[in-house]
């Protein structure tokens, strides 16, 4: 079959692009994408090709990686979402280095985003929609503006619904709150229930920025007395309730009466798990308990049973005198009768807990949950553009990133064995290294230097787990004067490719901190620092998941330098 | 690149199926498919699903779209550009529609030869070869096969080829729906040239009767039966303006606020005169796309204005609906059909309207109001009561101004031939090549814009 696409030259382009001999030969191949970059006479097809081809290459220096920009910036304009969403793709990462050419870039696509959002294709406005969402991700305030863009209509399928009423939770702000809550609330009582719970979570969501307006729409929502939505209602007031501790007051007030309109499992755990640790001050607690005490036998859930029992047991400590006979009845029950092994078997422990003694098991049950001085960072919602570059205008952001990890998980177990060789045979796979920048990868390591890798990510329970089943490696006293400054510290620690997990507040006496970072070769630092308030010198532990001595030490250097740093700006 | 692509019926027969790479499981991957799509709790599906079960094609990507009650799916192993790839199955979906007439089920399986080639000449090896018209009428031999011969006059069949309304009975002919270049016998025959200027309109309004969001989604959409290379002068509306500060001419001007042509336009003549100039393929092409938002030169077509009393004691809703059309007094607005949704458990209804032509009925928790037609001008009203025995407000007795949680948005849905929100219309189309001799090009110009979701809160 002829080749039917462009003209000869563009033919002949495509073929020199592809071909592993003019790759490796960096003139050749650089004066093909010349004259690649000033033809204009592509169909849409090919110039997302073509685009897709420069995404290899990478310029020597800064002024062919500019010009190469400038020649390619009508592509941005083009009527073809796939050719503007491609030249996007090859600007942010070819400006790699550049953020604000980055943001500029980003800035110039909104137009064509937009639109492609409400374009007459449903399913290339759901595409649009997924990567509205991953820019969100990295310039909150990206779309912000055009927030009424985002807006459901009835006639719309589900899919961009509930995209849209993610995006709408992820570009609210100050100024559109109002607006983007009224919108909102007018799901919450749509037909479909699926739609009306995923815009209550999302206000759920946005409760945890502006929480009195939120709280204001949710407490009507439970006047409807409709099962679907007061389930999620009291969903979005338990978690609520666990990470915007001032919000506790108002949630106290609006439980009473919800037991009659939930039915299902999720929603009633909620519910008496707010009974429970909240009891106190919602008056009639311990009577709703009563209630699914005296029903427990036809209870089919036994993650009910057992949230039950856990909220039983700690309204009695609460208000022993409403509950004893209660608690006494239920545990008869679970012990006695019930046949679920693992809510007996927590029958049996909290009854001997309470053998044990009421005080030790008060404090095992009601303790704080969490030490109040160490509070987790937020979590670092504004990833740098870097991060997701690669994945754009592709399906990563389609599938969602979680989903899509799950996915090439499963594909790459199949297929290391054999496509490995394959990959190696073809060298034009991967990215073009100029020869100068393979010189330096490869010093690096043999220099033995330590060298942390950036972007290092390791969630709080990850660090928790490995910092308890690892043994101190080093431990030595920094002389420190004065407080300490933690935003500063932070910065400075980030400076340096040191990742902070937890810190105390300002002031806090003892103060401590946990850090962790990565070094290239996957070997993991994690450190604790302990400022007591008598003794002026800040004590630090390390350690470390390979044992390396000339790592270690580097580390522990790199770590002086930066605490002596921040020392002397303080004194 | 593409491994796989096929075509399904709605309800999941295989009506096309080519391979392009052979790396792939074989036919039962669209059985698999459609086992996947069927699965989803949605109605409607989305854009991607990959097979999760073990299998040969366990690492196979769907992406599909849906075009009148078929889905064009393709399946790729590479993460690949979803954009490109949309794009492409829809551009696809035009293809087929200007080679067989009309995209559907009975033509695709009435001319399944000429899908396969014309599949066989677009894509090779699964990479995209070309998409033009032009370039593929060379290589295509096969004469697509009509059902019955198209009559100017027959007005039942489909019509307006560009907007997918409600339905479409307002174009004046059903000679868009024949095959571009079935005939090369009788091609002088029918010289004919759509041209359809079709907007979009998304409008939200607050309770308070004050306007929240306009934007019109505008198109200019030509299917051209014209021996190809036929240059032809498409004029706007001279006082046309793109931009916030653009002005031209004198009083309000028409303004949008970004356009993008089809890159076959030429824009010579656009600054000066507004014209635009083009060598349009033969077949169906898009030749410029507009916006505009929050600034509409027009009044609103509809205005709303309810009133809602509410007996909390007694569960009485009662609704009087009193809608005004805005347009001028010639136009008319078809179609229209007001839906507004209620709170749960009402049982009766019972309802006074101002005209027999009226329908209205309850139906999946909402009420729909059926008018036909609505002329300029013309103010038509509705009163509904209803029971709502289910829903115990707060002990606040007697009537009350306030509805109920549950009430509303309402939205309308309509057309409006002959009517720009924008303002645009067309001056003239002017042909400037006229085909050997015996017959004037026939040239249609029509004008239409219909609601995409048009709000009204209460």
């Amino acid at each position: 079959m002829p080749y039917l696409g462009s003209e000869d030259v563009v033919k002949e382009l495509k073929k020199a692009l592809c071909n592993p001999h003019i790759q490796a030969d960096r003139l050749r191949y650089r004066s093909v994408i010349q004259r690649v970059i000033r033809m204009s006479k592509l169909d849409q097809w090919g110039q997302a090709e073509v685009l897709n081809f420069l995404l290899r290459y990478q310029p020597r220096s800064e002024e062919e990686l500019f010009d190469i920009l400038n020649l390619l910036d009508s592509f941005l304009k083009s009527s073809s979402p796939g050719v503007v969403m491609g030249a996007t793709k090859l600007f942010l990462i070819l400006a790699k280095k550049f953020p604000h050419v980055q943001t500029d870039v980003l800035m110039q696509v909104k137009g064509p985003l937009l639109a492609a959002c409400s374009s007459e294709s449903r399913e290339l406005c759901f595409a649009a929609l997924c990567h509205v969402r991953q820019i969100l991700h990295s310039l909150p305030g990206h779309f912000s503006s055009h927030y009424k863009k985002f807006f459901c209509s009835y006639s719309e399928p589900h899919y961009i619904k509930l995209q849209k009423v993610e995006v709408l939770c992820e570009l609210v702000n100050d100024e559109n709150v109002q607006q983007v809550l009224e919108e909102l609330r007018g799901y919450c009582t749509d037909v479909s229930a699926d739609f009306a719970q995923a815009a209550i979570l999302a206000i759920g969501g946005i409760a945890r920025t502006y929480t009195d307006q939120c709280m204001q729409i949710l407490t009507e929502l439970l006047g409807l007395r409709q099962e679907h939505i007061t389930t999620v209602v009291v969903q979005t007031f338990r978690d609520l309730a666990w990470l915007c501790p001032q919000c506790t007051e108002a949630v106290c007030q609006a439980l009473p009466g919800c037991e009659e309109n939930i039915q299902d499992s999720e929603g009633k755990q909620a519910l008496i798990w707010l009974l429970g640790v909240h009891g106190k001050r919602i008056p009639n607690a311990p009577y709703v308990l009563e209630d699914f005490i005296e029903n427990v036998k036809s209870e089919t859930f036994p993650a009910v049973k057992m949230e039950l029992l856990t909220a039983v047991l700690r309204l009695f400590f609460s208000r022993p005198a409403e509950c004893q006979d209660m608690l006494g009845r239920l545990l008869h029950y679970c012990i006695e009768e019930e046949k679920d092994m693992a809510v007996r078997d927590r029958g049996l422990f909290y009854y001997r807990l309470l053998l044990a003694g009421i005080s030790e098991a008060k404090q095992i049950l009601c303790s704080p949950k969490s030490d109040p001085s160490l509070r987790l960072l937020e979590d670092q919602a504004e990833r740098p553009v870097n991060s997701w570059a690669l994945d754009f205008n592709t399906l990563v952001p389609v599938y969602g990133k979680a989903r899509w990890a799950t996915l090439s998980k499963c594909q790459g177990v199949e297929h290391h064995g054999p496509e490995l060789p394959n990959t190696a045979a073809f060298p034009t796979s991967g990215p073009l290294i100029p020869e100068e920048n393979k010189e330096r990868v490869q010093e690096l390591p043999d220099s033995g230097a330590l060298m942390l890798i950036p972007n290092h990510q390791l969630t709080a329970e990850c660090f928790e787990k490995t910092w308890l089943s690892l043994k101190v490696a080093h431990q030595q006293v920094f002389p420190w004067q004065g407080a300490v400054h933690p935003d500063t510290l932070q910065m400075a620690l980030q400076v340096v490719n040191i990742q902070t997990i937890a810190m105390s507040r300002a002031g806090t006496q003892p103060w401590k901190a946990y850090l962790s970072a990565q070094d290239d070769t996957g070997c993991l630092f994690l450190t604790e620092l302990l400022l007591e308030p008598a003794n002026l010198q800040m004590q630090i532990s390390v350690k470390q998941s390979e044992a390396r001595t000339e790592t270690l030490k580097s580390f522990i250097s790199v770590l002086e330098t930066v605490i002596g740093t921040i020392g002397d700006i303080k004194s | 690149m593409i491994s796989q692509f096929f075509i399904l019926s709605s309800k999941g027969d295989l009506l096309i199926y080519k391979d392009f790479r052979g790396d792939s499981g074989g036919r039962d991957v669209a059985e698999l498919f459609y086992r996947k799509l069927t699965g989803l709790p949605d109605e409607s599906p989305v854009v991607m699903v990959t097979t999760g079960g073990r299998g040969h094609h366990d690492d196979r990507h769907f992406i599909h779209i849906r075009h009148s009650g078929l889905y064009l799916v393709a399946t790729t192993s590479e993460n690949i550009s979803p954009f490109s790839l949309l794009e492409l199955l829809s551009r696809l979906a035009t293809l087929l529609g200007d080679y067989c007439g009309s995209l559907g089920e009975a033509t695709i399986s009435r001319n399944v030869a000429l899908v396969y080639e014309l599949l066989d000449e677009v894509l090779d090896y699964g990479y995209v070869q070309t998409t033009s018209t032009e370039v593929l009428r060379n290589f295509i031999q096969t004469e697509a096969v009509v059902s019955k011969p198209f009559s100017l006059f027959d007005l039942s069949s489909v019509g307006l080829f560009g907007a997918e309304t409600q339905q479409s009975k307002v174009a004046p002919s059903s000679a868009a729906s024949r095959p571009v270049l079935s005939s090369r016998s009788d091609q002088s025959q029918k010289n004919e040239v759509f041209l359809d200027v079709v907007e979009r309109l998304s409008v939200l309004i607050a309770s308070n009767g004050s306007l929240l969001k306009v934007d019109v989604q505008g198109e200019i959409r030509l299917k051209s039966f014209l021996p190809s290379g036929s240059e032809m002068r498409i004029g706007l509306t001279e006082e046309f303006c793109v931009g916030k500060s653009e002005l031209r001419g004198y009083g309000p001007g028409i303004r949008v606020d970004e356009v993008s042509f089809h890159s076959s336009v030429y824009l010579d003549e656009f600054e000066s005169h507004r014209i635009l100039r083009l060598q349009p393929p033969q077949g169906e092409l898009t030749v410029m796309r507009y916006q505009l938002s929050d600034d509409l030169p027009s009044p609103l077509p509809f205005r709303l204005f309810p009133s809602v009393q509410w007996d909390r004691g007694s569960g009485r809703l009662q609704v009087y609906l009193k809608l005004r059309c805005d347009l001028p007094p010639k136009s008319q607005a078809l179609n229209v059909r007001l839906h507004l949704p209620l709170p749960r458990g009402v049982v009766s209804l019972s309802q006074e309207l101002s005209s027999p032509e009226q329908k209205a009925e309850l139906g999946e928790g909402a009420l729909r109001w059926d008018l036909p037609r609505v002329q300029g001008g013309s103010q038509l009203s509705g009163l509904f009561q209803m029971d709502v025995p289910g829903l115990p407000g707060p002990p606040g007795q007697g009537p009350s101004a306030s509805a109920p949680l549950g009430l509303g948005p309402a939205s309308l849905s309509f057309e409006l031939p002959r009517h720009t929100c924008s303002g645009l219309q067309v001056r003239f189309l002017r042909l400037a090549f006229r085909p050997c001799g015996n017959a004037n090009p026939h040239k249609w110009v029509r004008h239409l814009s219909h609601s995409d979701a048009y709000v009204i809160r209460i």
